[in-house]
């Protein structure tokens, strides 16, 4: 299951939507906004997006996690727009018959996200400043 | 042909712009379409270097040959999750 939404991310329901009888395991990672980095304050962080390559991502990433462990389900939700301190920007949850192949399958799946899926993020600092972040970038 | 790339972050922020317009001749290739995005917009230049060109949906390489309608995109460094 694959989504990208401009909604909160409901991470309990995509928890049960992912839990299966074959399943001994569920596996669920949250990212959510932090407030610093190194010394600077971080108030909001808004998300962008080439959608329909994101999503074609999304389904090769999903592809790729269950041609390496026996999933039962999986969940990939990222939000985009503006989000505040707190809030959930991606869930990856994770059922598989045993927990370290759940606890492998999500890790594999939000690393390949953090690096192959076209969305980016835009930091809100607390002094009015904003500032795209593309890692590598001076 | 005319190659309309799509702009995301920060490459639509110092373009001031979400599409940029570039006239390729036929056959053109994805190092090719680099080298007149910097002409159309140098103020791209940096960021394009450190960047992934998108064709189809999908990242490619310099050698990969562009087509008339084909989606393209600058993929700057992507910071998800």
């Amino acid at each position: 299951m694959i989504q990208l939404t401009n909604e909160p991310i409901d991470h309990n329901a995509l928890t049960e939507l992912v839990r299966r009888p074959g399943c001994g395991a569920v596996v669920t990672f949250l990212g959510t906004v932090r407030d610093l980095t190194g010394d600077q304050v971080t108030v909001a962080l808004d998300y962008d997006a080439y959608p329909q390559m994101a999503e074609r991502k999304f389904a090769e990433i999903e592809a790729e996690v269950r041609s390496r462990w026996p999933v039962g389900e999986i969940a990939l939700v990222h939000r985009l727009g503006h989000l505040d301190i707190g809030d959930v920007s991606v869930a990856v949850a994770v059922s598989c018959p045993h927990r370290h192949q759940a606890f492998d399958a999500c890790r594999f799946a939000i690393d390949q996200i953090k690096e192959l899926v076209p969305i980016w993020k835009k930091e809100n600092w607390a002094d009015g400043r904003t500032e795209w972040v593309h890692p590598g970038a001076g | 042909m005319m190659i309309a790339v799509r702009l995301f972050a920060r490459a639509r922020d110092l373009a001031g712009r979400d599409m940029l317009p570039v006239e390729l001749p036929a056959g053109a290739t994805v190092a090719d379409l680099r080298q007149s995005i910097r002409l159309a917009c140098p103020a791209l230049t940096d960021l394009l270097a450190r960047s992934r060109i998108a064709v189809g949906d999908d990242f490619a390489e310099d050698e990969t040959k562009l087509t008339a309608g084909v989606d393209v995109a600058i993929i700057p460094p992507v910071s998800g999750g």
